[in-house]
């Protein structure tokens, strides 16, 4: 972790729990974990339910805060903050792929993409040009003006990427992004990711595939709310590969 | 976003529920609506009392013969039957000892079947001297007013109501031609213009129909019918026996009204025993009926304010169901960065989208209140004929008057109450742990 050459520390998990109180119970669904997430890094987080790999998602997310410990995002340590600022680190740090793609659905695609935008403190500008190229990069330039339901799985979660990189964010988060995708779909999808991470972004996943994970420069494996293991498919981004400002 | 963005998100969310917001903007609208047609007829209904007191004269005091309890009169079951109101000598006294009084006009009126051949009419027979024509502001359509000539020489002269003429002399000019009252004949030297009827004021004085009169001398009227009247009421039959039934006082400025009023009403109390003549003064009868307009509107708000909080209920029924079944859109947006008072903002600007929307509706349909009530009173007058011949001419001649206040503040209400049913489904949805939210299917 000291090596000089490694590109800086995005987000760091230190030492977190989570403990949870269920009918009485105290329930460790996180037990110490540690993580760091590097610029560029590509990690799978693999692990049974109940392992705590949604808890993992859900704190790397600012959507909770550990019980003990810290996490660091952007240099800031979340575990002290309140709901607004949680909500704005969100907006400005992070981008979210949801397995059911999670699209509004009164909005158009271009629409959608918008949408963190209009979350933006200050705003971010050139925001509607922003969209329109983001759309072109994920391959759905001819359909901004189409409906999520008018648009096919593979097609919305396009979209939900598209939106993912609006406010061009430090670190992508991913929950089952292929879950609900056909196969060839879903390698449609991680060939998108890839590319994306090959451009420089840092992609967190949470999968239960094994094919989906190999994609990955890292898997992480859970197990009791405790990393089980780390393996490493392909060495990280070099430094030199800093994101493109798209 | 700005606000034109916040509007138009507000009514794209909308729309995914048409009818169920639809009907949310139906419950405002009427309620609007209700608010601006109540308060436009309230004015309107007051407009014409108060159009009808100030016919009365503002500066007048009128004094009425009004015929007392039965057995208290001033010549109770006498030779000439009974005998009461205003006598000759009270007309006198006024105009003599209250100075104040720039003129006094006295009058005498009996219903009477005036004819021409096989024509009649149930008309009021009205002694009056030509004061009484400037007075009433009773206008002249063809012909002259009674003149002082008339009143000297005991003329057997009349100035028949438009309406009159128009019985009697369907197609003849009835200028120069003769009506008959009773036995005498009476040669018509004018025609009055058309005239509203003016107010009803409590007892003491009835709603006065112009159109039916018929007027001649007060020196003729005394001279050819006199004061003893007989009257048949409930088969009986009734002398009575009255001099004057009205003197009208006028006074040159507002303010000294009350001051002679109190000053002929100690007059007339000590001349007469019984109270038979009332005072009545038009000017406290226009504040009265500013008073009554004011509660009235109160009343009519009230009324119409509940039919907005009904809307405002439904708004906010919509707005709750709407805020669970979009637990999902909420999450996601919560994710995407969105803090809780933004949540806020945009369901608050869908229910303004919504009360909104139905207070512009009911504010357009608010002013179709003329137009509707004018296409109303023609359906019934040519579908209905014997009842609209029944309804009261306060009725027939009603035009709702548009108040400018009630047309802001209904739509100032409905936004206001858009807002405030708004807030608690709003703060709902800020609410949700946005974790749970995501998780919402």
């Amino acid at each position: 972790m000291s090596d000089p050459s490694a590109p800086p520390i995005v987000a760091r998990v230190e030492n977190a729990t989570k403990v949870y109180r269920l009918g009485g119970h105290d329930v460790r669904a996180l037990d110490g974990v540690s993580i760091d997430f590097h610029q560029g890094d590509f990690v799978a987080i693999m692990g049974s339910s109940g392992s705590g790999k949604s808890t993992l998602l859900n704190l790397l997310g600012c959507l909770d805060r550990p019980t003990t410990g810290r996490y660091i995002l952007a240099g800031q340590d979340v575990a002290s903050m309140d709901d607004e600022t949680l909500s704005r680190l969100r907006g400005r740090y992070l981008g979210f792929i949801f397995q059911s793609y999670n699209l509004i659905q009164q909005l158009s695609v271009v629409e959608n993409i918008e949408v963190p935008l209009s979350y933006q403190r200050p705003p971010l500008p050139g925001g509607r040009e922003r969209c329109l190229k983001l759309a072109a990069l994920v391959g759905l330039a001819g359909r901004l003006d189409h409906r999520p339901t008018e648009l096919s799985g593979g097609q919305q979660q396009r979209v939900a990427i598209a939106r993912a990189l609006v406010n061009n964010p430090h670190v992508i988060l991913a929950d089952e992004p292929t879950g609900n995708l056909d196969t060839a779909t879903s390698h449609e999808i991680m060939d998108l990711l890839d590319a994306l991470n090959h451009a420089g972004r840092t992609i967190v996943m949470v999968t239960h595939e094994d094919d989906i994970a190999a994609r990955a420069r890292r898997v992480i494996r859970l197990r009791d709310g405790r990393i089980d293991t780390v393996a490493e498919n392909r060495p990280r981004l070099a430094h030199t590969r800093v994101p493109a400002a798209t | 976003m700005n606000i034109l963005q916040q509007l138009r998100l507000g009514f794209r969310s909308l729309m995914l529920h048409k009818l169920r917001s639809a009907l949310a903007v139906l419950g405002i609208l009427i309620g609007v609506t209700a608010v601006i047609w109540l308060v436009a007829m309230g004015e309107g209904v007051s407009w014409q009392a108060q159009q009808q007191i100030k016919d009365l004269g503002a500066t007048s005091i009128i004094v009425r013969s009004i015929k007392p309890a039965e057995g208290s009169s001033r010549d109770a079951g006498g030779r000439f039957g009974i005998a009461y109101g205003l006598l000759r000598e009270d007309y006198d006294r006024i105009v003599a000892n209250v100075p104040t009084v720039s003129r006094a006009v006295p009058m005498r009126e009996i219903s009477r079947e005036v004819r021409h051949g096989e024509r009649f009419i149930d008309a009021q027979l009205i002694g009056c001297t030509p004061d009484y024509f400037t007075m009433n502001r009773l206008a002249i359509a063809r012909g002259r007013p009674l003149s002082d000539y008339d009143m000297q020489g005991y003329a057997n002269v009349a100035v028949l109501a438009h309406k009159a003429a128009q019985i009697l002399y369907p197609i003849e000019d009835p200028l120069g031609r003769t009506v008959q009252v009773g036995q005498e004949f009476y040669r018509v030297v004018g025609i009055a213009a058309e005239r509203n009827a003016a107010a009803a004021i409590g007892g003491s004085l009835d709603a006065r129909q112009y159109d039916r009169d018929v007027y001649v001398p007060l020196s003729t009227f005394r001279a050819r019918i006199g004061d003893r009247v007989f009257t048949m009421r409930a088969g009986s039959t009734q002398l009575e026996t009255v001099e004057l039934s009205q003197i009208t006082a006028v006074v040159d400025e507002m303010d000294q009204v009350d001051s002679s009023a109190a000053v002929i009403k100690g007059l007339l109390d000590r001349y007469h025993k019984t109270v038979d003549y009332a005072v009545v003064v038009p000017k406290e009868l226009l504040e009265q009926a500013e008073t009554m307009r004011a509660m009235f509107n109160v009343l009519l708000v009230l009324i119409a304010g509940i039919s907005l909080l009904v809307g405002g209920i439904g708004i906010m029924n919509i707005m709750l169901a709407t805020v669970t079944e979009r637990t999902r859109e909420i999450g996601i947006r919560r994710a995407l960065g969105a803090t809780r008072s933004e949540i806020v903002q945009q369901f608050l600007w869908e229910t303004v989208v919504l009360s909104g929307t139905g207070g512009l509706l009911g504010v357009a349909f608010g002013f179709l209140c003329g137009p509707t009530v004018a296409a109303l009173r023609r359906g019934i007058e040519t579908l209905l004929p014997e009842v609209w011949a029944a309804l009261p001419p306060n009725m027939k001649n009603l035009e709702p008057r548009l108040a400018p206040w009630s047309v802001i503040a209904a739509f100032g209400i409905s936004v206001g109450v858009g807002i405030i049913f708004g807030i608690y489904p709003a703060r709902r949805a800020a609410a949700m742990d946005p974790i749970e939210a995501l998780r919402h299917e």
